[in-house]
């Protein structure tokens, strides 16, 4: 019973977290609507019996990801975005379209559902359980992720570096 | 049948031997060096051929050399090889022999014309190619032969390429010879696929095991009528002779050689060498009798009629050859033969001496033109008399024997093919005696005067311009001022030929000619029944009854009729053939513009094949193909114009049509994932 | 004990708000929380089918999911300041230098 709890709330405030990063015009309130949006699914996280991913989304997502977007957002000093005029079109056959879209691909999995109900079952994914599968089954591609990380690294070091101010040539100029 | 061997293959290696010498080198060559090399392999040729000739008796015949395989494709095999017999014999001794005559004839001939060295060059490859179709053991080797002549042809008939209607007259020769050439394969095919070969032996072998069609329908009858079709086209029987009076465009010798003595005959060797076939098919024969007798009095009457001298001969040769088909069809194939040996000889000499007058008058080719030359020029006058008897059919020159033979065996078979052919004789001789009148006696009516410049040769006068444009034209006539005989060179080869005609005929005195051909004409049981009574003429050679001698006195008084008749006209009373033709004028007219059937054939055949080819190109290839081709790319230009507008720059619409193909990817898994 | 296609929905929902919001708004920076957000949904989903089939190898896939999203970030952002830096603007109209 409190797992239904716990789900609804922590599921509507996703949800609404995610309605509202549509609904802002000024992206730190989006990235800080992002930031709820993360937190709450943490909590979904645990509901499932994912301590490990929960604890890895806090610190790593909701506490370095969105802490990068935000300092980027306040370097850039982005400002609001200007109203446009809204497309007819796109509400006409937006909004009732993504309705039915949605109402569509729910009542799909609804329907075959038919399954157990998943919870916090004999399995956790306590660090010492996924530590097997991450350092022995998956270690490839743990190790190609650290590589691409400092891939990325680099990319953005030299992406978001300044040109250096040329030395001053023989003519003299700059 | 494999002995010693004759080494026959140098019999047309060394003409082509000298026709490559020629050809590749001969540009850079004096013209003594030129000549002497063509004349000089021609020579060897005929000197191997004698050769020959003197082992010929101690030789079991046939004689059959093979060289190489050629074609071996399952159970078909053809090699290059050989054959040698008593027909084979006579044709290569006329070949070379008057080949000979011909290459040094054309020395003086050609001495002042340009591409003297490529004349000689394809004279040679012409000997060449003519020896291997004589000699040929398999009909494909003889359709190599066959086929080469014909190119040699196309490339003589258009020695002067730059005049059109040379190059005209030169494809339309070698395109009606391909049209019978389709009649030849498709005999070839048959001939393939039910005896699996093609040697002679193998061939006849089986033909000989069949008994005769009497039914008028059947495998042998259609090989035979389809052999027909290619001997019409190469030696221009009716309907495929358009080809040869336009054939007069080539230089003089090439006329004699190839349009008089031996390019046309290969039609009537190949229906000789090929009698076990026709022997057995009555139906193919008639065939081959009809067509003959037709076409010579068709191209008889047309030649009574013509101005130019050169044609008149066409006409007749095509009428003689007419003949040669006729003794072919009534199953006397000696007397064929006979009668291609004696055409060569004074055919050649008509040709070449008609060649002798053109160069006297300084290269007029219109008979009405001319006049009086008799004493000009004498040698040629005297020569070409010989010619016109023999042609004629006067006793003792050779025409009169060999023509008469062929009369006599054709009325053994049938008294209407006979009574044809005696009126053809008559209108032979009278032609001939015309021409000979219209020639040499009476006035000169030309206009190659005593040195006179005449504005009609002055552009002409000069030695450039080595490849004249003018009809046959020999500019030299007027530098030596008038008219003159010929050189020694070109009068002896006469002389020789003018012999020949005399004395040809009398090696079948007593039959011995056609007793000599008969091994070869006796391959096998013959059991052919339409011509019984040719089967009694050819076994019973040696007869001479009262009634030959009775058809013989009609040949002569036919011969006799046309001479008077034609001593009338043209002698005597010059001013009568006007008022005949005016009188016959819608008659005349047809025949001299030969029937129109040059104009038939361009309304039936030409205009609708071209016009075919031209709807062709223009809807077929223009508009279907390339329209294909150009609309196929019409249609990717325009798709890639629309679809262009995908890529705007527009991040955002990127986002969107990112956005729109992962849900049809993804709609598309869930489609396929649902029960 | 909540039935395994509620929380798929739940993945559904914050997905088709990521597109939404990856196909409308115009800031760079919104786009990128947008993508972040799908990554989040696919993320739920995961873990939800991994509870559901007691593999634990969907934890591990959702890790690594999160390392590149945090790569792809810190590229993206560098890039945003690179584009910021020339184009002036983070109006995502405004960088269609490739227009044809």
């Amino acid at each position: 019973m409190i797992h239904w709890v716990i789900f609804v709330v922590f599921g509507a405030i996703s949800v609404a977290g995610a309605i509202n990063l549509l609904a802002q015009r000024h992206p730190i309130n989006s990235a800080l609507s992002l930031i709820a949006v993360l937190a709450s699914l943490a909590v979904e996280y645990l509901l499932l019996g994912a301590e490990f991913v929960a604890a890895v989304q806090v610190i790593v997502y909701a506490g370095a990801i969105m802490v990068l977007f935000v300092f980027t957002i306040m370097l850039l000093n982005a400002g609001e975005e200007e109203r446009t005029r809204g497309s007819r079109v796109a509400i006409m056959f937006g909004i009732p379209g993504m309705l039915a879209g949605s109402v569509l691909i729910a009542w799909i999995l609804l329907r075959y559902s038919g399954t157990s109900s998943v919870g916090i079952g004999p399995l956790l994914g306590s660090p010492s359980l996924i530590a097997p599968l991450l350092f022995h089954d998956f270690l490839l591609p743990f190790e190609v992720t650290s590589v691409l990380i400092l891939i990325a690294i680099m990319g953005a070091v030299v992406l978001a570096s300044r040109e250096p101010a040329p030395p001053p040539g023989p003519r003299g100029e700059r | 049948m494999t002995q010693i061997s004759l080494h026959l293959w140098l019999i047309p290696i060394l003409p082509l031997v000298g026709a490559a010498i020629n050809g590749l080198f001969g540009r850079r060559f004096s013209r003594r060096a030129v000549a002497a090399i063509g004349v000089g392999f021609c020579g060897a040729a005929f000197a191997m051929a004698l050769f020959v000739l003197s082992q010929l008796f101690s030789l079991n015949l046939p004689h059959i050399e093979t060289y190489a395989t050629w074609i071996r494709a399952g159970s078909l095999q053809l090699d290059y090889g050989f054959y040698l017999d008593e027909l084979s014999m006579v044709m290569l001794l006329v070949v070379t022999g008057v080949g000979f005559l011909i290459h040094i004839y054309s020395v003086g001939y050609m001495w002042e014309e340009g591409g003297f060295y490529r004349f000689f060059s394809y004279l040679n490859l012409f000997m060449f190619f003519m020896l291997t179709l004589v000699l040929a053991h398999n009909y494909l080797v003889m359709f190599i032969g066959w086929e080469g002549v014909g190119l040699a042809s196309y490339l003589l008939i258009g020695f002067w390429f730059t005049r059109d209607s040379a190059a005209s007259a030169g494809k339309k020769a070698f395109i009606t010879n391909r049209i019978g050439d389709f009649g030849f394969l498709i005999a070839l095919f048959l001939l393939i696929k039910h005896f699996g070969s093609l040697s002679f032996t193998q061939v006849f072998g089986s033909v000989s095991m069949l008994p005769a069609e009497t039914a008028g329908a059947g495998l042998l009858t259609a090989v035979g009528i389809l052999l027909m079709v290619g001997a019409a086209g190469k030696s221009a029987q009716i309907p495929l002779y358009v080809w040869l009076p336009d054939a007069m465009e080539g230089p003089t010798p090439v006329s004699a050689l190839i349009h008089a003595a031996t390019m046309v005959t290969a039609g009537v060797y190949m229906v000789a060498r090929s009698h076990v076939i026709f022997d057995r098919a009555p139906t193919a024969l008639t065939v081959v009798a009809v067509i003959g007798t037709i076409t010579a009095f068709y191209a008889a009457t047309i030649g009574i009629a013509q101005t130019d001298i050169k044609k008149v001969l066409a006409y007749s040769t095509i009428s003689q050859l007419g003949y040669m088909f006729l003794a072919c069809g009534v199953a006397a194939y000696s007397a064929g033969i006979f009668h291609l040996m004696t055409h060569a000889f004074f055919k050649g000499l008509l040709f070449l001496a008609a060649g002798s007058v053109i160069h006297a008058v300084g290269g007029e080719q219109d008979m009405r033109r001319m006049g009086g030359l008799r004493t000009k020029i004498p040698v040629t006058f005297w020569t070409m008399t010989a010619g016109t008897f023999a042609i004629a059919g006067f006793p003792p020159l050779a025409g009169f024997f060999s023509k008469d033979e062929i009369l006599w065996q054709a009325s053994r078979v049938n008294m209407a093919l006979w009574g044809i052919g005696e009126l053809t004789a008559f209108l032979t001789s009278f032609y001939m005696f015309r021409l000979w009148f219209l020639t040499f006696f009476g006035e000169y009516r030309g206009a190659a005067g005593e040195a006179h410049a005449h504005a009609e040769h002055a552009g002409h006068g000069t030695h450039l311009g080595r490849n004249d444009v003018s009809p046959g034209a020999l500019s030299h006539g007027h530098e030596h001022g008038g008219i003159h005989e010929s050189p020694k060179i070109m009068l002896i080869p006469l002389v020789i030929l003018a012999i020949l005609s005399v004395a040809g005929g009398w090696v079948n005195i007593g039959k011995n000619f056609e007793k000599f051909l008969e091994p070869a004409f006796r391959t096998g049981a013959t059991a052919y029944t339409l011509t019984e009574a040719a089967t009694q003429a050819t076994k019973a050679v040696g007869e001479q009854g009262s009634t030959e001698l009775l058809f013989t006195l009609t040949s002569v008084l036919a011969a006799v009729l046309g001479l008077l008749l034609a001593w009338l006209l043209y002698k005597s009373r010059p001013d009568l053939p006007r008022k005949i033709a005016d009188a016959l004028n819608g008659l005349y007219t047809a025949v001299l513009n030969k029937y129109y059937v040059d104009e038939l054939y361009a309304v039936l055949f030409i205009k609708p094949l071209i016009a075919a080819s031209r709807s062709l190109w223009l809807r077929v290839d223009q508009g279907l193909i390339d329209g294909t081709v150009n609309d196929i790319a019409d249609a990717v230009r325009h798709a890639s114009d629309n679809i262009r507008h995908m890529q705007s720059g527009n991040i955002r619409s990127y986002a969107g049509w990112i956005a729109l193909g992962a849900a049809l990817v993804i709609a598309y898994m869930i489609w396929v994932a649902l029960p | 004990m909540v039935p395994l296609p509620y929380y798929l929905v739940l993945s559904g929902i914050l997905f088709a708000c990521g597109v939404t919001g990856f196909l409308i708004k115009r800031n760079i920076i919104t786009i990128f929380m947008s993508i972040e957000l799908m990554l989040n949904g696919v993320n739920l989903s995961f873990v939800a089918f991994a509870a559901h089939w007691h593999a634990l190898s969907g934890h591990v896939f959702v890790f690594f999911v999160m390392v590149v999203a945090a790569a792809e970030a810190a590229v993206g952002l560098a890039i945003i300041i690179a584009v910021y830096r020339t184009r002036e603007t983070l109006n995502v109209d405004q960088v269609n230098l490739l227009k044809l």
